[in-house]
């Protein structure tokens, strides 16, 4: 009787540890998921009358926007643009830190450093680099004697400008989780490979790559995730144009809140993203975690 | 550097010979690359020192100068903007902490009905980001009266799903031992969390903390929507207003604000760049 008064007590206890942690989480993450989900079928009622419910109408509008159309493309250009780029560029740079490199403690600063800075620093030094007249790339472009661009201006190549710029800004920070699982192969593989007289190259393929996998499905999601999330730049470099250009999912939510008011309109865009956010979570909680080995 | 180990005893000298070189194209290439990826930082670092006339024109003999710091700092409130994102990282990373904590050993130790389901649904957090939700985080900030508040920006981030999760695997790989021995000595729940489990996961909530500060530092999105006052506004924020076109500030004093703005967290970066890197592991990999 004693020990059941013990184990009430405890899960008394434990749920009064929880209590901050729920309040905070339900306010900011839970309630506002519903409340979006719950305005993307409401339209806002004009004239001081209710909220209207209007089933999927908001998303078949969604559907026939030619904005959101291009800008859910653009988005999707951008990821595709962006993740397989920086993820081999981080496993390069990986490999390169992890050998024995003539002033390695500068390269692997060198790789990692854009990681640290914000995006909006990021998108400061890359605006001066991009520029039309005085920027550095028309220069380089011009000493060339190539054509001379205004590259974030011209709506061809200012989404690439945008990748180009977010690679360098991500490749060293996924270059530290390539790192971290490099140095975690055991020597031996290599040693028993030295003796066999395996080729690097056939080692690399064979042996360190697939041993890589659970490092580069990792940081897969990551950068998905990112290719959503992280629109900061966007208000510096292009301010999703030109002509919508540039526009992403989450650039598009907050112009139309805040710029077009619209916020049902928004709380719709918005339900686009949760759904590609859902779909990454399904695919790492339900599939992913159990098929590789994590710790 | 010897490559002969790695080098097959059947293949003839002349791919030796040609395989020796191998290991100086990748040195080549790995700097190279650093080069080429460190560049953009350090013409910002020039156009930042040297007058805007020169950097306009590329005059790489132009004298150096701090013009471009004192007119970047005489032109916006950049004290002020330090101060916000200061007293804001603080802010969140100490609530962050106990919030966290709290949380994090709850579901490690205590038998709380449904706790798996409830753990998941902390994992949701993961991937809902108070900065995607912004259109409904910003009607509830506003009903709380948190909109262009300090708190404001800091709240939404303060129940971690992240903290939650790396401090209850940490604290579930403590031996329960150690605190059956802190229960003999007469130590309560909260003496036992203090006393044990805290500071065997210090090296936990330094990796968790470094990776905290760096992010919100540097965070933008949700700090724009829920601040529009130099009295709130942090250095991203301030930042991004000052060198918006409109404004007309010139390129080199732009450069100065950026590198005022990254100065802190690149310098703490480059000091102690071993914990930094270790931390991003630590905390990424889990």
């Amino acid at each position: 009787m004693r020990t059941l008064t013990q184990h009430r007590r405890m899960q008394i206890y434990g749920a009064l540890l929880l209590l901050p942690a729920a309040a905070l989480l339900s306010t900011f993450a839970y309630l506002p998921t519903i409340l979006t989900a719950v305005r993307s079928v409401y339209e806002p009622g004009r004239g001081g009358r209710p909220d209207e419910f209007v089933g999927l109408e908001n998303y078949t509008y969604l559907l026939e926007d030619p904005v959101f159309l291009q800008v859910a493309l653009n988005n999707v250009i951008y990821a595709i643009g962006t993740i397989p780029t920086s993820i081999a560029l981080a496993l390069i740079m990986a490999l390169f830190v992890n050998s024995k490199l003539p002033g390695r403690p500068f390269v692997r600063m060198a790789y990692f450093t854009p990681t640290v800075l914000p995006m909006i620093a990021a998108a400061n030094i890359w605006l001066f680099f991009y520029a039309p007249e005085i920027g550095v790339l028309n220069k380089i472009v011009g000493a060339l004697g190539m054509e001379e661009r205004n590259w974030l201006g011209d709506p061809s190549t200012a989404l690439g400008s945008v990748i180009v710029m977010t690679i360098w800004k991500e490749a060293g920070f996924f270059m530290i989780f390539y790192l971290a699982a490099l140095q975690a192969i055991p020597p031996e593989l290599k040693e028993a490979a030295d003796i066999e007289g395996t080729s690097r190259w056939r080692f690399f393929w064979r042996v360190t790559f697939p041993l890589l996998m659970p490092t580069t499905l990792f940081v897969l999601i990551n950068a998905t995730i990112n290719a959503v999330r992280v629109v900061d730049h966007l208000f510096i470099l292009t301010k999703g144009g030109p002509n919508n250009a540039t526009n992403l999912l989450l650039y598009y939510v907050y112009e139309t809140a805040f710029s077009f008011f619209d916020q049902a309109y928004a709380a719709t865009v918005t339900m686009t993203i949760l759904v590609v956010l859902a779909l990454l979570a399904v695919l790492k909680f339900g599939y992913l975690d159990r098929r590789i080995h994590y710790q | 550097m010897s490559t002969t180990a790695s080098l097959d005893n059947r293949q003839t000298s002349l791919s030796k010979a040609v395989l020796a070189y191998v290991p100086r194209l990748e040195t080549v290439g790995a700097w190279l690359l650093a080069l080429l990826w460190i560049s953009p930082l350090f013409y910002a670092a020039w156009a930042a020192f040297h007058p805007p006339g020169a950097v306009a024109e590329f005059d790489i003999t132009a004298p150096l100068t701090l013009a471009n710091f004192a007119d970047a700092w005489s032109q916006a409130p950049f004290a002020r903007y330090f101060f916000n994102t200061f007293v804001m990282v603080t802010g969140i990373v100490i609530g962050q902490f106990i919030i966290c904590t709290l949380a994090g050993f709850a579901f490690a130790r205590f038998p709380i009905p449904g706790r798996d389901v409830l753990f998941v649904l902390v994992l949701i957090q993961l991937f809902v980001f108070p900065e995607v939700l912004l259109v409904e985080n910003y009607g509830i900030a506003s009903n709380l009266g948190l909109v262009d508040t300090i708190p404001g920006i800091g709240l939404p981030y303060v129940a971690s799903a992240f903290g939650i999760f790396l401090l209850r695997q940490t604290f579930k790989t403590i031996p329960r031992e150690l605190e059956e021995a802190a229960r003999m000595e007469g130590c309560g729940w909260m003496g036992v969390l203090l006393k044990v489990y805290v500071p065997l996961a210090m090296p936990v909530y330094l990796a968790y903390g470094l990776v905290s500060i760096s992010h919100h530092w540097n965070n933008f999105l949700w700090p724009l929507v829920v601040t529009n006052s130099v009295e709130t506004r942090p250095l991203t924020v301030g930042l991004a207003v000052f060198s918006a076109p409109e404004t007309g500030v010139n390129w080199a004093t732009i450069s100065a604000a950026t590198l005022m703005v990254v100065a802190p967290l690149l310098i703490a970066f480059l000091l102690f760049q071993r914990h930094f890197v270790q931390s991003f592991m630590r905390a990424g990999i889990r």
